[in-house]
């Protein structure tokens, strides 16, 4: 272990709405008891003004930083949260938590429904971006921290990112959403689509019935192959793969030859170890149905104290930057402090987990700022 | 920071600039200019900047900058919403002049344009007995290197305030580290002028 490195993690949990005061949705459904993992990092201060909440990507999990037990490859977005990283522990108290309709923890669609014993499926009700801010809300006010320092997160958990910005901006006092959208465009719903119509298509699937069976392994792998084809740009999969031939395993005529094939269908299988179907096709449609645009970020007349600062990259064209810059008209029309970058990049959407080094020049001096001014008023 | 290391135009354009003023500074560069104005009038100041590197700078200074061209105008932000804008030796290279001092017109209630003079002596000289495109202190790169599109004395920026009928409200004539009182036109090296509509 080196000082950059956190040491072992492990995941903890947090129950809550557990009685009758369970949690409503945005669709006015209730959910309890609800169920959040989440890791910290870092120690909070006697202030309880250091605390950075980190939001995960659609597949992420709690695990943001530092090693498991046992693990050989550190959580997703280690090369930015550590002992002087980026979001540095040394100074800041880290959160991480895995979102509700999530299957690494959280309460999702496969945990079980306390009125069947039986695991929900899709009796799970529809859970949206602002769902998943409200739970973890919920996990800040039980750690008694009455003002988050920034929220942070990339795609998906720049979403989030914004959904606090419009949900509870008293609690924040900066937002770093990162290569992400006010809403989705036609395009990438219809990414969405083909991957649960995958899922769907797959007679495992069985309406969402599958736990304890055998589970639509082939729709989801499917479904990841399309998502890692978004996730890349044309630049990124010449560099990696060119036209490169691989060993075939067997005889068969359409085993893949190419070396993009071998890498989409290795992933697609990984992925089905570890991701749920059902959380798929639930989390999909959160993203989808995620609208901020407009003034729902910001409603007219509402004076907000957040700071912002707003990333997007080049070749990302799933999340490409003049959603961002969207994000930023609505910021301008209301005079807020913010900083915005478009970061120079071949990786395409994946850039966010990978260019640390652009990431960091940004993200660390503006935390600093942020973190300095808040002693100074508090001396 | 100490006042004396800064930039003459820099420390000009700060006296100008009232205490908690709201500024957006158009081509911030480096951020040196919007931090000195937040250290010394405690303004409230945002940038605009097409450079990645210079981006860099301005974050690690603390300041706060949109990635962008300027050329593309201001239209969010409501008219009159800032008190001052700056173009500080920025004009000079965007496309569209007259469209992006409308915009910076619309936007402040007043703006703050310094750029260098063409009409200097020492550019006189280049032109007229060395027979070539002038290189002085505030003129500094060679004719393939220049980011300038646009090259103005201050007889011209004088002549084009007149014909749009802009007001203007003060006028700095700069030289190498002092103000230069005498026949501008001809010895200073930059002007500042602010200006509103």
């Amino acid at each position: 272990m080196t000082d950059k490195d956190l040491g072992h993690i492990e995941t903890r949990f947090f129950t809550f709405a557990g009685g009758s005061d369970k949690l409503v949705l945005e669709s006015g459904q209730v959910l309890g008891p609800v169920t959040l993992a989440y890791e910290t990092y870092g120690s909070l201060n006697a202030e309880r003004s250091n605390a950075i909440l980190v939001l995960h990507a659609f597949s992420g999990d709690a695990h943001a930083a530092g090693y498991h037990e046992g693990d050989r490859k550190p959580g997703w977005w280690d090369s930015m949260i550590g002992p002087g990283k980026a979001i540095d522990t040394g100074k800041y108290f880290v959160i991480c938590s895995n979102v509700i309709g999530g299957c690494k923890g959280s309460t999702g669609p496969g945990s079980t429904n306390p009125e069947t014993g039986k695991p929900y499926a899709l009796d799970f009700p529809i859970v949206t971006i602002a769902d998943m801010v409200n739970a973890q809300r919920h996990l800040i006010d039980h750690m008694g921290i009455d003002r988050l320092l920034s929220v942070i997160g990339g795609s998906m958990g720049g979403m989030q990112a914004l959904q606090w910005v419009a949900s509870y901006p008293e609690r924040i006092r900066s937002a770093v959403p990162i290569a992400t959208t006010l809403k989705h465009s036609p395009q990438q719903i219809a990414f969405n689509e083909v991957g649960r119509q995958a899922i769907m298509a797959d007679p495992e699937w069985n309406r969402g019935d599958y736990y304890g069976k055998s589970s639509p392994e082939s729709g989801l792998a499917i479904a990841r192959m399309v998502g890692h084809i978004t996730y890349m740009s044309d630049k990124s999969m010449e560099a990696k793969f060119s036209r490169k031939l691989r060993e075939k395993e067997s005889g068969d005529i359409f085993d893949p030859d190419f070396e993009v094939e071998g890498y989409l269908r290795h992933q697609g299988d990984s992925f089905v170890q570890r991701f749920d179907a059902n959380t798929y096709l639930y989390i999909t449609k959160a993203l989808d149905y995620f609208d901020l645009s407009g003034q729902k970020l910001i409603p007219a007349g509402k004076k907000i104290d957040v700071r912002f600062l707003v990333i997007a990259f080049k070749s990302d064209w799933l999340y490409p930057s003049y959603q961002a810059q969207e994000v930023i008209r609505q910021l301008k029309m209301r005079h807020m402090d913010a900083t915005y970058m478009e970061i120079k990049s071949t990786y395409g959407h994946d850039a966010f987990l990978l260019e640390v080094d652009e990431e960091t020049m940004l993200i660390r001096p503006f935390l600093n700022r942020l973190f300095e001014e808040g002693e100074q008023n508090a001396g | 920071m100490p006042v004396d290391n800064v930039r003459l135009d820099h420390k000009i354009i700060c006296g100008v600039v009232e205490p908690e003023a709201h500024v957006l500074d158009l081509g911030c560069g480096d951020g040196s200019l919007m931090l000195l104005l937040t250290d010394q009038k405690n303004a409230r100041v945002q940038g605009i900047e097409v450079s990645d590197e210079k981006i860099y700078e301005c974050v690690a200074k603390g300041a706060s900058v949109f990635h962008g061209n300027i050329d593309t105008g201001l239209s969010e932000y409501p008219d009159k919403s800032f008190d001052y804008i700056i173009l500080n030796q920025s004009l000079q290279e965007v496309i569209k002049v007259d469209f992006v001092l409308n915009e910076a017109l619309r936007v402040g209630q007043k703006v703050i344009v310094g750029f260098s003079n063409f009409a200097y002596y020492k550019a006189r000289i280049d032109v007229f007995f060395r027979g070539r495109a002038p290189v002085t202190e505030s003129l500094p790169s060679q004719w393939h290197q220049t980011p300038n599109l646009h090259f103005l004395s201050i007889r011209d920026f004088e002549n084009y305030c007149a014909q749009k009928k802009l007001n203007v409200l003060d006028r700095f004539y700069l030289g190498e580290d002092k103000l230069v009182g005498f026949l501008p036109n001809l010895f200073a090296l930059n002007a500042i002028f602010v200006v509103s509509r």
